[in-house]
């Protein structure tokens, strides 16, 4: 934690901190640009959407926000502090949480065993005491299991509890995954196109769940979607990305309304033919 | 809950080891056969050729391969980190453990206790894991096996040519024996290494250093069963499964994959001690690339990442030559005997004269065909590839196969 107090010294927030703040990213592997200056910010308890056609830079930029990728300018705060230069691992302590595109789930481990996974950083005892079942090690495994229970009553999994996750169906892993982010007890919820290939009930059961998490639990969410009807619907603030740059933000309504989002989703009308 | 053994009504019942009241009373079956092998040669329909005190040695053998095998099953089965670098970790705590416990003499040997150089002999190879860890994490797959194999040679190498430790290359050196000793004094507290009286029942030293030793591998088991189920083997089965989404659920993996290494050698080293002493005698040519394979044999056979299956996969692996050898043998006998279809088809596999064809040859020296031996490398080889291709849980695989066809018996599932 030094190590970051001594970050912030060097970054001083101007006016209201929010809870993340993506300044002017640029990230480029070798000369293709996937993020090109791109900035945001998210406050507490707010869902927002970023939105854009096909590599337009949306992945990379949550790669980004959990260090897996570093991006060679701009920098992203948490909190005020910069999150720049950490390990993936310190960014999921400090509280973000994140599911991925194509599902990450660990294949050979039941639900259960998989939500227990995502409890990781909110279990403090150390190997040896869970090697010898030993008092704390065992309340505490007691105990997050329980706290599991809780998720998979949440998201209505009960029936696949013990199931090895690979063999569930798509749209019930995609379901177990966002309940392994949810154990980490995040601030802050990067979901990564969580209703692809869902059949319709399935995404509405998940805009369910993308609604009670903003309510009952309070959590922050990114939302990188590709279904309009969804993001429109439920997101608080849509930012539309195009090539790596920021091409318009604001308000569902606002943003569809935005000619360079037309432009960007639809092409351009061929001027010059009169 | 009577009549619904899988309904759960705490937590902690859905957590238990072993859940299930048939669970309990299968492995507590299980134990007492196990403990009570040595004397089967008086209990009524026990199978009494067990209690001989060569096939206690091989079952002695099966503990002690266990052991290392477990370890092995963490960093390779849970972690997914394949190694090739066991055997050097097994020399490495046999080393330990004669530097301090050998009694003096010329070679390097402190005399101590037990209860220092077993302990020591974990420490030891685990610190040492941890120190060549940060080079070989940082590769995976192919590449992490070509590493670690490296260091089979080194370690080789280092053995053969540190001759005040190991007695050097040819000759070797002694281990401490099976004995529990407070501190040096002359005469032990328990001696395993010599036959004597236990409960009025007379045992041979073969007879208690076996049970010993499955002591030993009941403590390793439950050890590893636990990192299994806990905290760290879930972090450990998330970096084999998906290693960046183990990063974004805050697992650290350059550490845990240490961790993993620490552990598992800690266990070499263990399994390395008990080895050596057991033996009594050993060169450093022991701890070479072919015992890591075994271990590699082991848990591929048994079933990767399952704690039963890798001790079923050190049961088969340790016992299999031992019975490949009684089978030739019998089969020898009987195309002595040259009576019946089986002298005639095993005449085919089996040359018993210097002229005689045969795939197998079980006459000393060199001769055409495999030797016994040859013919269980081939046999590991060939197991290995069938087991990866067809079952990849191995015998654990289809020992679950086998219950869960009982379970809904007379239904399909």
């Amino acid at each position: 934690m030094t190590e970051l107090a001594s970050r912030t010294e060097t970054h001083t927030p101007t006016g209201t901190t929010h809870l993340l703040e993506v300044d002017d990213i640029r990230l480029s592997f070798k000369g293709v640009k996937a993020i090109d200056g791109v900035s945001f910010h998210v406050d507490e308890g707010e869902l927002f959407a970023i939105i854009g056609p096909n590599g337009a830079g949306k992945t990379s930029i949550f790669n980004s926000i959990n260090q897996l990728y570093r991006p060679q300018q701009g920098d992203i705060r948490w909190k005020g502090r910069s999150l720049m230069g950490l390990k993936p691992n310190k960014t999921a302590e400090l509280g973000i949480a994140r599911t991925f595109q194509n599902i990450a789930l660990f294949p050979h481990m039941t639900v259960v065993e998989n939500i227990l996974t995502g409890r990781h950083i909110r279990m403090k005892t150390s190997w040896v005491a869970g090697a010898l079942w030993v008092g704390p090690a065992k309340r505490e495994e007691i105990a997050n299991r329980a706290k599991v229970e809780d998720i998979i009553d949440f998201l209505e999994i009960e029936q696949w509890r013990k199931h090895p996750v690979g063999m569930l169906p798509y749209g019930v892993q995609k379901r177990v995954e966002l309940g392994r982010a949810l154990a980490m007890e995040p601030e802050l919820l990067l979901l990564d196109e969580p209703v692809a290939g869902m059949n319709l009930e399935e995404t509405e059961d998940m805009a369910r769940f993308i609604l009670d998490i903003q309510d009952e639990l309070g959590i922050a969410m990114i939302l990188v979607e590709h279904d309009m009807g969804l993001v429109m619907d439920i997101a608080d603030r849509v930012m539309v990305v195009d090539f790596g740059r920021k091409i318009a933000e604001g308000t569902p309504d606002v943003v569809q309304k935005n000619p360079d989002v037309i432009k960007a989703y639809l092409g351009e009308e061929f001027e010059g033919a009169e | 809950m009577r009549g619904r053994p899988l309904l759960f009504t705490s937590y902690e019942a859905d957590q238990a080891l072993m859940p299930t009241t048939t669970k309990k009373v299968a492995l507590t079956v299980f134990l007492v056969a196990l403990v009570l092998v040595p004397v089967y040669d008086v209990i009524p329909f026990a199978p009494d050729f067990l209690a001989k005190d060569d096939w206690l040695k091989v079952l002695t053998n099966v503990m002690i391969f266990a052991i290392g095998a477990l370890g092995l099953n963490i960093l390779t089965g849970l972690a997914g980190q394949v190694s090739l670098g066991h055997a050097f970790f097994m020399g490495l705590g046999a080393y330990t453990a004669a530097a301090l416990g050998a009694p003096e003499g010329p070679l390097v040997g402190l005399g101590l206790p037990m209860w220092i150089w077993l302990p020591a002999a974990a420490v030891v190879p685990a610190l040492v894991g941890v120190l060549v860890g940060p080079t070989a994490v940082r590769v995976r797959g192919l590449y992490l096996a070509i590493v670690t194999l490296g260091l089979v040679f080194i370690g080789e190498y280092l053995f053969r040519n540190t001759e005040s430790w190991t007695g050097g290359s040819q000759a070797g050196r002694t281990f401490p024996r099976f004995q529990f000793r407070f501190w040096k004094e002359e005469e032990p507290l328990v001696d395993f290494s010599r036959k004597g009286e236990w409960f009025g029942i007379e045992l041979s030293n073969e007879a208690k250093t076996y049970i010993l030793l499955l002591g030993f591998a009941i403590v390793a088991t439950l050890i590893a069963k636990n990192i299994q189920r806990t905290r760290v083997g879930r972090a450990f089965q998330a970096i084999r499964d998906r290693d960046i989404a183990a990063e974004v659920m805050g697992v650290d993996e350059f550490r845990y994959k240490l961790l993993a290494f620490g552990i598992s050698s800690a266990f070499a080293g263990v399994s390395g001690a008990l080895l050596a002493s057991f033996v009594g005698r050993t060169i450093p040519e022991r701890w070479d690339l072919l015992l890591s394979v075994q271990f590699i044999a082991i848990i591929l056979i048994g079933g990767a990442g399952t704690v039963t299956g890798t001790l079923m996969g050190a049961l088969f692996v340790i016992a299999l030559p031992r019975v490949v050898q009684d089978f030739t043998a019998w089969l020898s006998d009987k195309i002595d005997a040259g009576e019946g279809i089986i002298a005639k088809v095993g005449d085919v596999f089996i040359a018993t004269s210097g002229d005689d064809f045969g795939i197998v040859n079980t006459l000393p020296g060199t001769g055409p065909g495999l030797s016994v031996f040859q013919l269980n490398l081939v046999i590991y080889g060939l197991l290995i590839i069938v087991f990866l291709i067809f079952e990849p849980l191995g015998l654990y695989g289809i020992w679950l196969r086998v219950r869960n066809y009982w379970k809904g018996w007379p239904f399909t599932y």
